[in-house]
């Protein structure tokens, strides 16, 4: 590698806060809500509405919208992290953490150590259960209070805040046990398998 | 997931190198090109992007993402950058970047927005004002190569002064019956101007765009709000929505 390039003239002109300790490395703050999505929005309707917890080939919990909430709804108040390099501070989200989620569904303990969400319109992405328990990830149905707009992912979608945004997964139907990790949609195509942004990993070999 | 294809590109590390300005082309008033070399460039596919990383002198460091706009065999890198007003990174890079200047860039990144000419077609590309970058990318990889694909781009910019590669996507319509270029005006017309005026509407992309049977591959590519708007009126329309492929420019701080 040779010596970084120095751009003359270049300097910060953030106008958002930046506070030290909550942005990671090559990320910047934004008030902004971008939308990033590989094709068009599906739209969904809650009466259509269905999320299924499978293990290997086999059902093992499936909730109707209104099902859904009935569990437990919990709020939670969370930075988040984009691979493009957007960071929005103290957003609030509510909905049903996966821990609820596997107890609404009789299970105990996770059976295994990976999942694949899967969602409409095609995308899917891989996650270990250890990144999704002990409250940090949930179904998330509203943003700031209101019901989570189609291109937000609406009616739900996952939110794993501590991982770059591309794993939370927008309209998700599906979370699929995995015994062995696998790559879903942008993990196939030269994003991080794993993608800590705190680590900078936002693609392979990061 | 089974009809998205993920033939993925080969497991390699990205790393940073250096790109040299070579030369800079005025598109716009707001849009600049910048002509890198970048020594040892792995060849991209159109519709790929980079990340860049400007340094400045206190060690301050920022990236953004930008798309390429020019075909994988072309000597030079082609980076074609909009001034956000209030931005960070764009603002520097079009208004004070010169020639020789360096900077840093990983890439190429993305496998998906991406279309080659054995992918086939007919291709149906829409764009909003910078949204051209990546589709630039293809239709000059599509006639370098000689391709016969049938082609539409259908392309809204605010005003005629705004059209990014306004020249050179009329003489290659032009000299290529295989390509249409349809332009619309959303802010303000010249006297005289016969094209349309307004939003990508349904109506539009209906009359433009191949019908459905026809199983085109579609890339929209623009400022959020216009992506959200084409893709759904184009999944109305009956297209097959894994057919649609997408990319936002959201107003994210450039």
């Amino acid at each position: 590698m040779d010596e970084t390039p120095i751009s003359r003239g270049f300097r910060s002109r953030r106008q958002e806060p930046n506070p030290a300790g909550r942005v990671p490395p090559g990320q910047y703050v934004t008030t902004d809500f971008p939308v990033l999505s590989a094709g068009p929005t599906p739209q969904i309707k809650v009466a259509d509405w269905r999320l299924s917890l499978q293990l290997g080939g086999s059902l093992i919990g499936q909730w109707s919208w209104d099902e859904f909430e009935a569990l437990p709804q919990t709020t939670l108040k969370t930075d988040i992290h984009c691979v493009t390099k957007w960071s929005k501070l103290d957003t609030t989200w509510r909905g049903v953490t996966f821990d609820d989620l596997l107890k609404a569904a009789g299970l105990a303990a996770p059976t295994a150590r990976y999942v694949m969400a899967h969602s409409h319109g095609g995308y899917s992405t891989n996650l270990p259960v250890a990144d999704l328990v002990g409250g940090k990830a949930m179904i998330a149905t509203r943003y700031d209070g209101l019901p989570i707009l189609p291109a937000h992912g609406g009616p739900a979608r996952l939110l794993v805040p501590h991982l770059y945004f591309w794993k939370s997964a927008k309209w998700v139907q599906r979370l699929q046990f995995m015994d062995r990790d696998q790559p879903g949609f942008w993990e196939s195509l030269g994003y991080h398998i794993y993608g800590d942004p705190w680590k900078e990993q936002r693609y392979d070999g990061d | 997931m089974t009809a998205i294809e993920t033939a993925g590109a080969p497991v390699r590390r990205l790393t940073w190198q250096v790109a040299t300005v070579r030369e800079i082309i005025v598109e716009t008033p707001r849009v600049r090109s910048l002509m890198l070399h970048v020594r040892d460039w792995q060849r991209h596919r159109p519709g790929q992007r980079v990340d860049i990383r400007l340094t400045g002198e206190d060690g301050y460091q920022a990236q953004r993402s930008y798309s390429i706009a020019s075909p994988p065999d072309d000597e030079l890198l082609a980076l074609t950058v909009e001034r956000v007003e209030r931005g960070e990174v764009s603002p520097y890079l079009v208004d004070d970047l010169g020639t020789g200047d360096q900077f840093e860039l990983r890439g190429p990144i993305g496998g998906h927005f991406v279309w080659s000419v054995a992918d086939g077609g007919p291709l149906c590309l829409v764009a909003g004002g910078s949204g051209i970058v990546p589709l630039m990318a293809m239709l000059r990889h599509r006639e370098r190569n000689a391709n016969r694909t049938p082609a539409i781009l259908l392309y809204s910019s605010r005003s005629l002064e705004d059209i990014i590669y306004r020249q050179e996507l009329d003489a290659m319509a032009a000299r290529d019956l295989g390509l249409r270029v349809v332009h619309t005006l959303t802010r303000a017309q010249p006297i005289g101007w016969t094209g349309h005026r307004g939003r990508i509407n349904r109506a539009l992309l209906a009359e433009t765009c191949f019908p459905p049977a026809q199983q085109p591959r579609i890339f929209v590519c623009g400022p959020a709000a216009l992506v959200e708007d084409a893709a759904r009126f184009l999944v109305e329309l009956g297209h097959d929505p894994l057919a649609v492929k997408t990319e936002r420019f959201g107003p994210s701080g450039g």
